[in-house]
């Protein structure tokens, strides 16, 4: 039971004031650019990444994890009051909440939306605490050329196998590991395209690619199909409280969401949209009230919103045990880790056992914190909306450009920002998956640097990749994932029935 | 470009392969500047190599992709706006170039954002822009001394 008394020693950490304080800022800041469309918890993390530079680790990092928390509770108001998912792992909640809001239970979709993400992240929480240590132990054994295998299969499932097109995917990844070769090579000191720019050999800044790819990408999207859709903001109606019948119809998918949610989450499945369809897809099958099912069931909007928050506790304990970002809000919290010096991985479980068992004890206090935020208050997140569009995009783009400005006022590197910028555009009107470029900017030097260490420790005889018995069965995984999204379609159908 | 819409998804759909295509040649063109110097194992080299190899791939599957035109339908562009916001950001990184200072700078930019999204109050705009860029320069500079490029207006503060 070391597990329990770690976490109360993490508790004690949790519970400082400063710490408290930092979890409460992460939260609000969470919800709030949730609950707004156009940003989301990776951006905010990017943007708070030169600014918390100076602060103490422990308490930034509380606050990054209470915006991840916060975002996947936030997003689900857009999503409910406007059919606009602030988040894509919201998407599967706008199906049935958006009726509901129409139909005036817009209160009652709220708030199972609110105590499912409370009851699901609470769980998966609880999962992190009791399989993160055993992951550990596990990871303690790994050799380079494990891990190098493990971002193999990291790699392909983000990008290939749940998307909608492997092809599109992997593009996005390519690029991502592209632009990860710029700069000068850890092991030789020499310039990889480097073009003669000095400002280029330390690399592409993570922060600037997510900034430039997450806000100025999403403002030129919005604006450019902007005559083309028009959003309206259903108000909410009536009682806010859930009936006997609703919580009675509620707390099945809740617990069913959040089985669906922390072991994909978990894995390196890639993102919170795949839990939340296939809680989707359950509820309207296990209802007793399919009929309700496209009008408006409550089932449709509890199963996903707790699938959601229990796949972002999920997607922490890859992050924390492997140092293996599988979200693009997990990869810009590794790039947190990194700013401090800090590797996430076992060695970081045993030397800061305070800041881990801190940050993950912060995780139950952001919930509880989040669950009163979200019931009561909804109705002041709900003015956020009111903002009017041409401001709040305005408004984020000086907030991103500032970022830049603050951590590197030059004209290449806000040059480069405007160019991702372009890019993020894009790959949005091409349809191709953004995440993945930012986990190849961020892993891909990593996985390299496993490789050639692997390499270099076998005195370049590959066959060590498969020698090693983990690494040869995640090689095989990823040979497996990366061929069996050509073979079958059957994800990429059940995507389009839920739909 | 105003042909109709299924052929000018195809188009676009070779040009995003032929500008993967390019993108591995820059890098294949980019390991000449290396000096091979590994003595076990792989050397700088073999990264590059790799991620070459796999643009070129991908640059076959998405000239597959538009060949039988898979791409996504699209819905016409606002190009004006695009331009607005574009333009924005331009005047920003020439104002931050040429020493203008971070608020007029940041004032430009919200005021073309905002111009872009529809809004026709340009000089409304502006002095909302430069508001909220004192106030973010107040803020992160004074109070959090976070070092913000300094102009005219800001050696005024």
């Amino acid at each position: 039971m070391d597990a329990l008394a770690a976490l109360t020693q993490g508790l004690a950490v949790a519970l400082q004031p400063m710490n408290l304080l930092f979890a409460l800022i992460g939260v609000l800041l969470g919800t709030a650019v949730g609950v707004l469309p156009g940003i989301g918890p990776a951006l905010t993390v990017a943007l708070l990444l030169p600014i918390t530079f100076k602060l103490d680790p422990a308490g930034s990092l509380i606050m990054f994890a209470g915006i991840y928390y916060g975002g996947m509770y936030g997003g689900s108001t857009t999503a409910i009051l406007i059919n606009t998912p602030g988040e894509s792992a919201s998407l599967a909640t706008a199906i049935e909440g958006n009726k509901m809001a129409k139909a005036g239970r817009g209160g009652p979709a709220l708030a199972t939306a609110a105590i499912g993400s409370f009851a699901a992240g609470t769980l998966a929480t609880i999962g992190i605490v009791f399989l993160a240590p055993w992951l550990v132990r596990i990871a303690v054994q790994f050799g380079p050329e494990d891990y190098f295998a493990l971002m193999c299969v990291a790699f392909i499932t983000v990008s290939a196998t749940f998307g909608n097109s492997p092809v599109r995917g992997l593009t996005s990844l390519f690029i991502g590991l592209t632009l990860g070769l710029v700069g000068i090579d850890r092991l030789t000191g020499q310039a990889r395209l480097g073009f003669g720019v000095p400002e280029l050999l330390d690399g592409v800044e993570i922060t600037t690619l997510a900034v430039g790819l997450f806000a100025v990408g999403e403002a030129l999207y919005v604006a450019s199909r902007r005559l083309h859709h028009q959003e309206t903001l259903e108000p909410v109606r009536g009682s806010l409280w859930m009936t006997l019948d609703d919580w009675r119809r509620s707390w099945k998918p809740w617990l069913r969401g959040a089985l669906f949610g922390f072991p994909i989450g978990a894995l390196p499945a890639g993102g919170a949209e795949i839990p939340t369809f296939l809680s989707y897809a359950t509820e309207r099958r296990l209802s007793k009230h399919p009929e309700e099912f496209g009008k408006g069931a409550i089932e449709g909007v509890a199963g996903p919103e707790a699938a959601n928050n229990a796949s972002a506790a999920g997607t922490l304990v890859p992050l924390l045990t492997l140092g293996l970002p599988t979200s693009a809000t997990a990869a810009m919290m590794l790039a947190g880790f990194q700013q401090y010096g800090l590797n996430p991985g076992p060695l970081l479980f045993a030397e800061r056992p305070d800041l881990v068992w801190g940050l993950i004890a912060s995780l139950f206090i952001a919930n509880a914190m989040l669950l009163v935020l979200n019931l009561p208050l909804v109705g002041v997140w709900v003015r956020l909306l009111a903002i009017p569009q041409p401001w709040l995009y305005a408004g984020i783009l000086v907030f991103a450009t500032m970022g830049t400005i603050a951590a590197k006022p030059q004209v290449i590197e806000l040059t480069m920002l405007a160019a991702f910028g372009v890019l993020g555009f894009l790959m949005r009107r091409f349809d191709y998956p953004i995440a993945p470029v930012v986990i190849g900017l961020i892993l891909g030097p990593v996985a390299e640097s496993q490789l050639r260490r692997a390499l270099s420790i076998s005195l370049g005889d590959p066959l060590a990749l498969v020698q090693s018995p983990i690494s040869a069965t995640l090689l095989a995984l990823a040979v497996v994932a990366l061929i069996a999204p050509f073979t079958l379609r059957g994800l990429a159908r059940f995507k389009a029935d839920a739909d | 470009m105003s042909t109709n819409r299924a052929r000018r998804a195809d188009t676009a759909g070779f040009v995003i392969a032929g500008l993967l295509l390019a993108l591995a040649l820059v890098i294949v063109w980019d390991l000449s500047n290396l000096r091979i110097t590994s003595v076990y194992g792989l050397g700088p080299e073999a990264m590059p190599v790799v991620v070459a190899a796999g643009l070129v791939l991908l640059a076959a599957g998405n000239a597959a992709m538009a060949y039988k035109g898979e791409l996504p339908a699209r819905e016409p562009v606002d190009i004006r706006a695009i331009v607005l916001i574009l333009g924005g950001l331009v005047a920003l990184i020439a104002l931050i170039g040429l020493g203008g200072g971070f608020i007029p700078a940041t004032a430009i930019l919200f005021a073309a954002t905002a111009t872009a999204f529809g809004r026709r109050a340009i000089l409304v705009d502006l002095v909302i822009g430069l508001v909220l860029a004192v106030a973010v320069y107040l803020l992160f500079a004074k109070l959090l001394t976070l070092s913000l490029p300094v102009g005219l207006i800001e050696r005024l503060i």
